[in-house]
């Protein structure tokens, strides 16, 4: 079996939607940024299965991918940050009770 | 022309509107029996005519009689719209059913509305509806056929509505009226995108261009589906099935005539006359057999636990009109048109008998009956016929059509076959449930003075059972579906019993029978307890007695949350405030202060400023409605915006293949 560039999108997709599904349906906040660190790796994937099977001779993809990563180091920070101030101010990390933005 | 006479079928019952609702109701107000006697003279009119028709179209050459059509609006340079009448043998059997249902529904009705104060106004209706209904079923094209169409819907709203003062009543009458507009609605969309894109609404032209095949593709499954979403309408088929229960609020006979024979069968109708557009289009011809058969089996099963008598009927009618719709959908015209032929008479031979149990009794709940066979036995003795037809027992009418369309099913939709395979055990079980509740036992009910209905109510009983037990003969030697272009035709000793070499009919028979015998068990013996088998079967038996709660998540969803809601309040609000406050103020002031500057001052007031808070408090209002959004959870706004994105990749796909 070849692997081309379809196996990279299949499993750039499957792990893309484990990590919405976390994204959407787990309570805890670490959980959650666990599962937007997961759809972040997947993007990765396909972008560097993009780069390297349309562009090989370029390196744009994997530029691409390590700039995300960056991003995401930081992302994550922030959003332990966050996280910890929440829990400083309401004594929980779940995503449901945090809704100061209900109308 | 010789053919002009079928004009008459139509308008004399038109002319006995006019005649009683312009110069009986006014003049003759302390005579009431006479708008009576002139609606049943129209009838019998158009009956005869009807007969006449028949016999011409039998011995003409291709079941067609040519009627001169009349240019009705010419607009220059554009569209000539003709009114004409399109006579073939569907046309003839639709107008059989039609006039000799109305005619004994007439005839009855004079015992069962006796003494009522509006009596001038119920044979008025009657009249209009008959007359809508026979031109509805000659239209010669989709615009006159929807004018037609509406005007049934319009008479079936008078008369369920007839007694008004019941809110009951006036609500059901609402209700079917606005269900049946959203299936209208269809129907219309479907007229508009054929004429836009034939430029013909002449049902004969429209069926040749689907035959020769200028009219293919999808643009022949929309405009099919369009057609049949209006059938699903006025047929009562699922989804739009809830008004007809609920349409028996209105006086039995009605229910008889428009709910079971005629109105309700119209969508059966329509699809029949369009039927080259289903054919072609193997989309369509599924949708209305899935739509058919799971109705079919969907309302019997609902059909198997209400207690009300007249509910049992309305439910079994449902079933049966998606048996229609399945016999069209698998075996073509003939096949579904004769259960509709068949089906109309014991029906409202069915009604009819409920409304002289509900004469003696003066209720519709079958908990309070019971032991009526000794006090009642003409209508024992028909209603046991009608109910035996519609389980399909040998050799009545019921048999004969429904083992049609069981066979036709069973040869080109497998699945759906063993649905209404069901369907038919339950039809059985319900229907003599019905029987020994109201028939058998012992009366249940309050002290009261059991007595048979005047004759003028069971002799048109009688005449029914005659028809029940034989308008499936029709069929016997091929008859009825050679009449239609289709099917051999056997001899008629071979048509009776020749059935019986096949294994189908043994198994519905078998079927039905155990069917029969477990209401028989249930509730005459007694041998298991309906109780201790509801008890068993809760779940479902919940389901079933609140018909799936559709209802509820209409009325409750749909109609509370999302229409009174928001748009509702809204344009009340808008009304209330803004458009009634400018008027009333601008013409009250004006009037009672009769001074110029005095208005002027109050408009700028109430009207002008009023206009400004309107705007403001709309606004509010609309705030108030959309803020719900806003629920504050983030994963919900996430998963807002992942359906989002999930539709617009849909939508890519969709539209970068056309």
């Amino acid at each position: 079996m070849t692997i081309g560039l379809e196996h990279y999108l299949v499993l750039s997709a499957i792990l893309f939607s484990i990590g919405l599904y976390g994204a959407l349906a787990k309570h805890n906040a670490i959980v959650i940024l666990m599962s937007i660190e997961i759809m972040l790796s997947a993007v990765n994937i396909a972008l560097i299965a993009f780069s390297r099977f349309i562009v090989p001779a370029e390196l744009t993809g994997q530029i691409f991918a390590l700039f995300a990563m960056t991003v995401a180091a930081a992302e994550t920070a922030v959003g332990l940050a966050i996280i910890i101030s929440i829990y400083r101010n309401k004594e929980t990390i779940d995503a449901n009770k945090i809704d100061l933005m209900k109308w | 022309m010789q053919n002009n006479f079928v004009w008459l079928i139509f308008l004399l019952p038109f002319l006995s509107f006019l005649v009683i609702s312009l110069f009986l109701k006014p003049l003759f107000k302390d005579k009431p029996k006479l708008a009576g006697y002139v609606t049943i003279a129209a009838v019998a009119a158009s009956f005869i005519l009807s007969v006449v028709v028949l016999f011409k179209l039998l011995g003409a050459a291709d079941h067609k009689l040519i009627v001169p059509e009349i240019n009705w609006v010419i607009i220059e340079n554009g569209v000539t719209i003709h009114l004409g009448l399109m006579i073939d043998s569907l046309t003839g059997i639709m107008l059989m059913v039609v006039t000799t249902v109305s005619l004994m529904v007439q005839i009855y009705s004079q015992g069962y509305m006796k003494d009522d104060p509006g009596y001038h106004r119920y044979y008025a209706a009657m009249s209009l509806f008959t007359t809508a209904m026979l031109g509805l079923v000659m239209a010669d094209s989709l615009l006159l056929a929807f004018m037609f169409w509406e005007m049934v819907g319009l008479c079936s709203y008078l008369l369920i509505g007839f007694w008004f003062h019941k809110p009951s009543a006036a609500n059901a009458a609402k209700k079917a009226f606005i269900v049946t507009r959203i299936g209208d609605f269809g129907f219309l969309a479907a007229i508009i995108f054929l004429y836009a894109h034939t430029g013909t609404f002449d049902i004969a032209t429209l069926q040749n261009m689907a035959v020769s095949g200028m009219l293919a593709g999808s643009v022949l499954t929309w405009a099919a589906i369009g057609i049949f979403a209006g059938a699903v309408g006025k047929s009562a088929q699922f989804p739009l099935h809830v008004w007809l229960p609920d349409a028996m609020e209105g006086p039995t006979p009605v229910s008889a005539l428009i709910h079971a024979a005629t109105m309700a069968a119209a969508g059966v109708f329509l699809v029949a006359r369009t039927y080259p557009l289903f054919e072609h289009s193997a989309t369509a011809l599924h949708t209305v057999a899935i739509v058919g058969g799971f109705t079919a089996i969907f309302a019997a099963s609902i059909a198997l636990v209400q207690n009300d008598i007249k509910r049992v009927l309305a439910y079994s009618t449902i079933s049966q009109l998606g048996y229609m719709m399945l016999g069209l959908a698998t075996g073509g015209v003939a096949v579904g048109i004769f259960h509709l032929f068949n089906h109309a008479f014991f029906k409202a031979l069915l009604f009819l008998g409920a409304g002289s149990i509900n004469h003696a009794t003066q209720t519709f709940d079958m908990r309070e009956m019971g032991g009526l066979r000794k006090a009642m036995p003409k209508t024992y003795i028909t209603f046991l016929i009608a109910a035996t037809s519609l389980a399909g027992i040998w050799p009545l009418s019921g048999f004969w059509s429904k083992d049609a369309i069981l066979s036709q099913a069973l040869d080109k939709q497998p699945i759906i076959f063993v649905l209404v395979l069901i369907t038919v055990f339950m039809t059985a079980f319900y229907m003599f449930r019905v029987i020994f509740l109201t028939f058998g036992g012992t009366y249940r009910g309050k002290e009261h003075h059991l007595h048979e209905s005047f004759s003028v109510m069971t002799i048109p009983l009688m005449v029914l059972t005659v028809l029940a037990v034989g308008s499936g003969f029709f069929n016997l030697n091929g008859g009825f579906s050679s009449f239609f272009g289709a099917g051999e035709t056997h001899s008629i000793l071979e048509g009776l019993f020749g059935i019986f070499k096949e294994p189908l009919p043994w198994i519905s028979l078998l079927l039905a029978g155990s069917g029969i015998f477990l209401a028989y068990a249930i509730y005459s013996r007694k041998w298991i307890s309906a109780e201790s088998l509801g008890k068993m079967f809760k779940p479902l038996y919940q389901l079933f007695y609140h018909k799936y709660w559709v209802d509820e998540l209409y009325e409750g969803i749909i109609v509370k949350k999302i229409l009174m809601g928001g748009l509702f309040k809204a344009a009340h609000f808008f009304d209330t405030k803004v458009i009634d406050g400018g008027i009333n103020t601008f013409m009250i002031q004006k009037v009672i202060v009769k001074n110029f500057f005095a208005g002027l001052f109050a408009f700028d007031r109430k009207g002008v400023d009023g206009a400004v808070n309107g705007v403001a408090g709309t606004t509010l209002a609309a705030g108030k409605t959309i803020r719900k959004a806003q629920t504050g959870q983030l994963q919900f706004y996430g998963l807002i915006i992942g359906l989002g994105v999930i539709a617009l990749i849909v939508s890519v796909f969709i539209f970068s293949r056309v």
